[in-house]
């Protein structure tokens, strides 16, 4: 099965979870920015946790299939249509053979992705489908997609068949169907206006002047145009050091969010370097780092402190929703099925 | 040693506060007891000048109860990394790279050579008669940072950084060379080029260098330059 693309969007890529075991040699850890809603994509069509989807930016792209397919868009409400037929975020949907997946406006937040039954069936680099742009490998061809590029769809699980066969009665010739159920709250990327990011304190929060801890800690930042994969640049209060601070250059993480000496914080984000020079003043919850991924420059988001402790039992308790709606899905096509 | 959360998902070992030897060969000696043995939920390490990451999975390491996850990978690194040794390390390896200096390829060793009144030659034969040590990986895949270099051909970045650097370049930036894995924008001196890939995706080892890797560059003449880049 093939899906053509009709055209590529602002930036589409193909991402899973990345390749974390390669950063000792310089590789970016990579793979999807909202790591929840890639994987809650996933799960709503039956695919492992680490299949490759779509990761699709504002615009999204516009996908015609060639043979019907079980898909799922999650995280950005970017609009997703198939013809008249809406296809919410968060559902699985059916498309018959022919269908073409289109996006509007952006509705709310600022990356969707496409999880197809099967995944996206491209080389893995590294052990991972994820593109890493800069350097031009992984994904499709090491690059955003383009308009005529062909990508193939690997075989679907027994689970996808299963949850494809539960609502393909109720589709009637339609060319989508929109299953009834969907990804609990529970495992949904909160999307507000004004997003609230928790941060843990970092090597270097202790050195910031009290008028930028406080800052830090509760005024609002606005994410700069010059965000992307690699980090965000944040607007707002410029945040000083008590003194000049010489770092020798070490390792960072996914949601490290560093103090150049001009004062404006930058997230580091999935496409981040492995090391860096710069004060660590702190690191973004991974719950919270979909929150971030889904701000798109010109919004604004408050950091609150919490404990490391507070931190990983939230890890623990978001991966225990995620355990508990994969442990549902047998229930839902039971009850659609009926 | 002191260790340190960075993030819920990875932990920071620092084993010294300078670039030094000594604590290179601690970050080293670690680095592979860790390997050897790795905490649970382990993903992977990040070793640099004076600290080592371990990046880890909370779920795999608070799996089988025993307290929350980064008490339980700490205690883990404690126990692993008591009466550490320097000695027992391995035989570092020595990687010799072909260098094609000056020219096109090393636009800026003239400027090198007269910032210190030296001739390009004099340092070129400083350059490669040093050996270096790779002291970590990072700033981009397959950038090994260097020490070693001689204190004579040492020299500050220039004022106004390049846009793109084509990959294989050797450059000096302050007291550090170093070779461009990839085409990236640099502010380095850029005395000569490697036909050889410091980075490519389709080797086994993807990386030229790694971290504790002892290193020396040797002259090319350009004919060389050209024969072993027309073979890849």
């Amino acid at each position: 099965m093939t899906i053509r693309v009709v055209t590529g969007g602002l930036q589409t890529t193909v991402q899973d979870l990345g390749r974390p075991s390669h950063q000792h040699q310089g590789i970016p850890g990579g793979g999807a920015m909202d790591r929840l809603a890639m994987r809650v994509g996933n799960l709503l069509v039956g695919n492992e946790a680490n299949a490759a989807t779509l990761e699709t930016t504002l615009i999204g792209p516009t996908l015609a299939f060639a043979e019907e397919a079980l898909i799922a868009v999650t995280g950005a409400d970017l609009e997703a249509m198939v013809g008249s037929t809406p296809i919410p975020p968060w559902h699985p949907a059916l498309l018959a053979a022919g269908a073409t997946l289109r996006f509007g406006r952006a509705l709310r937040g600022c990356r969707a992705y496409v999880a197809v039954a099967g995944g996206i069936d491209v080389p893995a680099v590294f052990g991972s489908r994820s593109t890493y742009l800069r350097a031009e490998f992984g994904g499709f061809e090491g690059r955003e997609l383009h308009a005529g590029d062909q990508l193939a769809v690997a075989e679907s699980s027994k689970l996808s068949k299963r949850i494809a066969a539960s609502f393909r009665a109720t589709a009637n010739g339609h060319t989508a169907t929109v299953a009834r159920w969907s990804a609990g709250a529970s495992i949904r990327t909160p999307q507000a206006d004004d997003a609230i990011v928790r941060l843990i304190r970092g090597a270097h929060t202790d050195l910031l002047t009290e008028s930028s801890l406080r800052a830090l800690g509760g005024s609002r930042f606005r994410v700069s145009a010059s965000s992307d994969r690699m980090g965000y640049r944040l607007d707002g209060e410029t945040l000083a050091l008590r003194a000049p601070t010489e770092l020798l250059s070490e390792g960072v993480t996914f949601g490290t969010v560093q103090l150049p000496p001009a004062g404006a914080p930058i997230v580091l984000m999935a496409d981040r370097q492995t090391t860096g020079g710069y004060p660590r003043i702190g690191e973004v919850a991974s719950v919270d780092l979909g929150t971030m991924a889904q701000l798109k420059p010109g919004d604004q988001l408050r950091f609150r402190f919490v404990s490391l402790e507070e931190a990983q039992a939230l890890y623990l308790g978001c991966e225990d929703d995620l355990r508990q709606a994969e442990l549902a899905i047998p229930f839902h096509l039971s009850r659609s099925a009926s | 040693m002191q260790f340190a959360p960075l993030g819920d998902s990875a932990v920071m070992i620092t084993l010294g506060d300078a670039i030094d030897e000594r604590t290179h060969r601690l970050i080293r000696a670690a680095s592979t007891r860790i390997r050897g043995e790795p905490p649970p939920g382990f993903i992977d390490l990040v070793p640099a000048f004076v600290s080592i990451v371990v990046h880890y999975d909370p779920v795999a390491a608070a799996r089988g109860g025993g307290g929350p996850p980064y008490g339980r990978v700490v205690q883990f690194l404690r126990e692993r990394l008591g009466g550490l040794d320097v000695e027992e390390l391995d035989v570092p390896r020595l990687v010799e790279i072909p260098v094609c200096y000056g020219g096109e390829l090393g636009p800026d060793l003239d400027d090198v050579a007269r910032a210190h009144g030296l001739t390009p030659d004099e340092v070129v034969a400083l350059h490669t008669e040093a050996e270096y040590l790779v002291y970590m990986i990072g700033f981009m895949p397959g950038f090994a940072y260097l020490g070693g270099l001689p204190a004579q051909i040492a020299t500050p970045r220039r004022k106004t950084p390049r846009t793109a650097v084509p990959a294989g370049t050797v450059g000096i930036g302050g007291q550090q060379t170093g070779v461009y894995p990839l085409v990236s924008p640099g502010g380095w001196n850029l005395i000569g080029r490697t036909p050889v890939k410091i980075f490519d995706i389709t080797r086994a080892e993807p990386t030229l260098l790694l971290t504790g890797d002892r290193v020396r560059f040797r002259a090319i003449l350009r004919a060389e330059f050209d024969e072993a880049t027309e073979g890849a």
